[in-house]
């Protein structure tokens, strides 16, 4: 055993008065393994675990070049993982060079880490995909025994992840023994994982660590009951504070970056005894977000606001208390997240939940229930997007000519492109050569061409240029920086949306970083802002992913509904559900409930498909085009995670008709065809596949969001018009269906449900359809009133300017 | 089409801005479209650009040809930027030629000359810089210095309220400037000062698509100064 633990380890780590942990003992024994799996809980030491068999290997001094190469989701994580790997090496006095590389590191630096690699270097996937373009890759990658992939679990179910892996696959082809190693937390399937990880077919070893004590987990009682909607969590404060105060650091999650900015601010007005709380998040600037991770890290700060930004990897020290505010939608990040508070190994990790809203009230009920019965919410399956792989050819290309049979067998060794058929590759080299299209006009202008020899290269070899500045998987929202006017050069407050920032008059308030800032105007693409809080704030609307509560934590929540009395709940919540049983019913997972009632001049209908609310969202859409057909006249929509709420002109007659699955998906067919959602996904998929190109060295810089979405929309429309087979139709379809449009979520509820469908149709509001009437993100319907709102709102305005029509 | 479109009076020529975003001059027989931007995608790519669909010449064909088929114009005039270049003009495929020539079989079709398109092509009709018709100067760019009434294009006029942005028509009662035609055209702010100071006071916009409201000018303005933006790629949707 011990054979495998140097001499110079060992008396480190008894220096320190650390033991080493059984599973960083076993990731050095099995090092030799050509895949290797290790799943530990935060706070397990599960990066030393990673990095020691590289120390170990490189300990005697006698290796040149590139050594091990570890890749995380975070440039943070990166610099974080630098500065803990410099103790045991400087301490043990080991002759290893380790550097970082992203998006952040100086040109210069980049250049010279090419022509002289360190030991160990720590790098992002996109790095890496960049990397892998140039023609000296072979050389650069030449030595590389291991690669460390950190966060595992994040990256797998992201496009992100994706690229790694096929960037693996040309390591593994660039470098045959190349031994791959991840790093996961906690997961439902590390088999599954595994495979994703591994060199297809290889063989994964996977080692566990040791879980841990059970979480320490509860909802926090609050004095004041939660609102009927929203999910702001502003009711808690008081109770929030006292928690601040009781615990050395907090941590204080929001879903979504706008909750975390009006929470902050009321946090702020309450906090009378002047407790050191900051904000971060993923839409402030560079500089305010390495501000509170300093001053978190300094252990000056009690709390910090924060959303999944904080959701990786960087270790914050003390961290004794996660306060998460608003259901989590999902268990597995929840029990992640606790897992940030009490970095101490076999100390349990301490955790309340604060529900924003009545509903979520029942939401975290269940998952606290998952959370004490260790039931996750079951893992993504692999699936190789293609527009993904479109990328990957173009950097394949500038990296040097490629044969197309070597890298297809290089792709099908990721394990999410094992699957991939030929003819599928073949499609997307098409793509990536001629556009791939029907009308075959580009015979000339390919972009990749076929060489005599068969192997295939750039048509003009400056396109590589562009190429690698579009690099990446990442979506960019269309954001526009924030600025204190007259402060030219001065450091940005954050970034809002453009579609945000074009609902601004001047004049305006709305909240970032905590303050309260006033519009004054637009110059350069720069939201320019002043301090001056004279009124209260409209919110920023960040993109910021909304999560849609898992399936099987839906299921949790109906079997809450499903109970005859409800005990465990807060009376106002009980009594709530009681008093929807007695006027109306209850939903059920094997019914679908479809409530029908008029209110404030209008018909309504609502439908409790507890499908997550991008499903729902969709049968929003669906259902308000049905209602168009029938002459219901809708006029909008807005949806939850468990129901879809419209309201229109003319009361609905029988909502089976509406509901039939044959009439559903024939609906969805004919909506798919025109909307926004798939125009929006297309848009995300052309860009990676390189279809448009977010930066040209021409153009000088990004273009604003106004025109890519311009240009990709009417890009859209043409292919579905003139090529609707096109291999970006295809990826879009593929990529809605299971993203944002979520379709299978509503064929989920409908086999569910197999045709029960309780119509019940009242002469009020129902007690479970309340709150949605204060939900936010209405949905307004494209059609007869869409055009008649154009009509009547420039009529004002030319009436306004006095103007004669 | 849509609706019959909105009346207007330019030197005493009743014209009809049309919902399919261009311009019927009933007693001329005139119907006039500007900066078609033909052959777009296949000069994007020429350069080493991106391989965009290259349906735009054929979709823009298609929707001139549905106007000459409702109106059967005597004249056509095409006002300037009609090829994203001369090259693409020589590039176009043989069937959108034969479109192009079965349109300008047996009427008069004038291309006006654009900064994207400043000489003749190989494809008949007449190349011309400007024209002049009843009083009214058609030129593809307006000129500031011009004191008379006259038609242009160029500048690929959008407004809209709340957020909506359509391909509008940009007048004053003397001036009018014209939406782009092309399916791959982008658009710029018709309160962008570059379109703003050309107008006189009282000026509006009008948008095109299924409702064509009126706007103030004022009140396309989308903020104070309004943010400058370069009129290029994007485009507006077609008519539904």
């Amino acid at each position: 055993m011990r054979d495998f633990v140097p001499d110079r380890f060992s008396d480190w780590f008894a220096a320190r008065g650390w033991s080493i942990h059984p599973h960083q003992q076993e990731m050095l024994e099995k090092a030799g393994a050509p895949a290797l799996l290790l799943v530990a809980p935060t706070g397990g030491g599960k990066t030393l675990a990673g990095f020691l068999p590289t120390l170990a290997e490189l300990a005697d001094g006698a290796r040149e070049g590139l050594h091990t190469l570890y890749v995380s989701p975070l440039k943070a994580l990166a610099a974080d993982i630098r500065r803990n790997l410099r103790a045991p090496i400087e301490e043990m006095g080991l002759p290893i060079r380790v550097e970082d590389r992203t998006g952040d590191t100086a040109a210069t630096q980049k250049r010279r880490q090419r022509a002289d690699p360190p030991h160990i270097l720590l790098t992002t996937p996109e790095s890496l995909a960049l990397l892998t373009s140039y023609e000296d890759a072979p050389r650069i990658f030449a030595g590389l025994e291991r690669v460390i992939v950190d966060e595992v679990h994040a990256l797998a179910e992201s496009k992100r992840g994706d690229q790694l892996m096929l960037a693996l696959a040309r390591l593994s082809r660039l470098r045959p023994g190349l031994r791959r190693v991840g790093l996961s937390a906690t997961v439902e399937n590390p088999a599954a994982m595994g495979r994703i990880l591994a060199k297809h077919p290889d063989p994964v070893e996977i080692v566990h660590a040791d879980p841990g004590p059970a979480p320490d987990i509860s909802m926090l009682q609050t004095a004041a009951a939660p609102p009927w909607a929203g999910g702001g969590g502003r009711h808690a404060i008081p109770e929030v504070l006292r928690e601040v105060g009781r615990h050395r650091t907090t941590l204080i999650f929001h879903n979504t970056r706008a909750q975390a900015e009006i929470f902050f601010h009321h946090l702020w007005l309450a906090n009378d005894e002047g407790l050191a709380i900051g904000i971060h998040h993923g839409s402030l600037s560079r500089e305010s977000r390495e501000k509170v991770e300093a001053a978190m890290v300094a252990g000056s700060l009690r709390a910090i606001v924060c959303t999944g930004s904080l959701d990786l990897g960087i270790d914050w020290g003390d961290v004794d208390l996660v306060i998460q505010v608003g259901a989590p939608k999902n268990v597995k990040r929840l029990v992640q997240r606790i897992g940030r508070a009490n970095h101490r190994y076999n100390a349990p990790s301490k955790a309340l939940l604060v529900p924003a809203n009545r509903f979520e009230i029942v939401e975290c009920k269940a998952a606290l229930d998952a959370v004490r019965e260790g039931t996750l919410d079951g893992d993504a399956p692999a699936h190789g997007p293609r527009d993904v792989l479109c990328q990957h050819i173009l950097i394949t290309a500038c990296a040097g000519p490629f044969d197309a049979d070597a890298l297809y067998a290089e792709v099908t060794s990721a394990g999410a492109y094992a699957g991939l058929a030929r003819d599928a590759f073949d499609a997307c080299l098409d793509f990536c050569a001629t556009g791939g299209y029907a009308l075959r006009a580009y015979d000339r202008w390919q972009r990749l061409v076929r060489r005599p020899d068969g192997l295939w290269q750039l048509r003009d070899p400056r396109a590589a240029q562009t190429i690698r500045m579009n690099v990446g998987t990442i979506q960019d929202t269309d954001t526009l920086k924030v600025r204190l006017k007259n402060r030219a050069g001065g450091k940005p407050l954050g970034e809002v949306e453009e579609g945000f920032a074009a609902t601004l008059t001047p004049g305006d308030t709305f909240l970032i970083g905590g303050r309260v800032v006033r519009y004054e105007g637009l110059r350069e693409l720069t939201v320019e802002v002043t301090r001056r809080a004279d009124r209260e704030p409209k919110i920023a609307t960040f993109m910021g992913t909304k999560f849609a509560t898992s399936t099987r934590l839906t299921g949790r929540i109906l079997d809450i509904l499903a109970q005859e009395t409800w005990p465990d709940l807060p009376g106002h919540t009980a009594e709530w559900l009681a008093l929807q049983r007695r006027v109306s019913r209850m939903p059920g997972a094997d019914r679908l409930l479809v409530e029908s009632f008029p209110h404030d001049g209008r018909q309504h209908v609502c439908a409790y498909g507890f499908a997550g609310r991008n499903a729902q969202a969709t049968l929003g859409l669906i259902m308000t085009q049905q209602m168009e057909r029938l002459g219901l006249a809708p006029l909008g929509f807005v949806a939850t995670d468990y129901a879809t709420l419209v309201w229109g002109l003319e009361a609905l007659p029988d909502a089976r008709a509406l509901f039939a699955p044959a009439t559903l998906r024939e609906g969805f067919e004919r909506w798919l065809a025109g909307n926004a959602v798939m125009k929006r996904t297309f848009k995300a998929s052309a860009v990676i596949a390189g279809l448009i190109e977010r930066n040209t060295p021409r153009a000088g810089g990004r273009k604003s969001g106004r025109q890519q979405t311009f240009s990709s929309d009417i890009l859209y429309d043409t292919l579905l018009k003139y090529d609707p087979d096109h291999l970006l139709m295809q990826i879009t379809r593929e990529e809605a269906l299971r993203g944002l449009v979520d379709f299978g979520r509503i064929e989920e509820m409908l086999a569910r449900v197999e045709g029960r469908i309780d119509h019940v149709a009242l002469d009020r509001v129902t007690p479970l359809a309340a709150p949605l009437f204060l939900e936010p993100g209405r949905v307004p319907v494209e059609g007869e009133g869409r055009e008649r709102m154009v009509a009547e709102a420039a009529e004002r305005l030319m009436e306004a300017a006095g103007l004669p029509r | 089409m849509n609706g019959a479109g909105v009346s207007l009076e330019i030197a005493g020529a009743a014209l009809t801005l049309l919902p399919g975003r261009a311009l019927w001059w009933a007693a001329e027989r005139l119907l006039v479209a500007s900066d078609l931007h033909l052959g777009k995608s296949e000069r994007i790519a020429r350069r080493g650009g991106a391989l965009v669909p290259p349906y735009e010449s054929a979709d823009t064909l298609g929707r001139l040809a549905a106007l000459v088929r409702a109106h059967a114009p005597a004249h056509v005039v095409c006002l300037g930027d009609s090829f994203d270049d001369l090259r693409a003009a020589e590039a176009l495929g043989p069937a959108d030629r034969d479109e192009l020539a079965g349109l300008m079989a047996g009427r008069r079709w004038t291309w006006v000359q654009g900064n994207h398109d400043p000489g003749p092509t190989a494809l008949g009709g007449t190349c011309a810089p400007e024209l002049r018709l009843g009083g009214i100067a058609l030129r593809h760019a307006a000129e500031p210095g011009e004191a008379g009434p006259e038609i242009s294009g160029h500048y690929h006029p959008k407004a809209g309220p709340h957020g909506v942005r359509r391909p509008a028509f940009v007048t004053d009662g003397r001036r009018l400037i014209l939406p782009a035609f092309g399916t791959y055209t982008g658009g710029l702010d018709a309160a962008d000062p570059a379109i703003a100071r050309l107008m006189g006071p009282g000026a509006r916009a009008i948008l095109t698509g299924p409702t064509q409201a009126a706007l103030p000018l004022s009140a396309c303005r989308r903020t104070a100064g309004g943010p400058p933006r370069r009129a290029v790629r994007g485009a507006a949707r077609g008519p539904a």
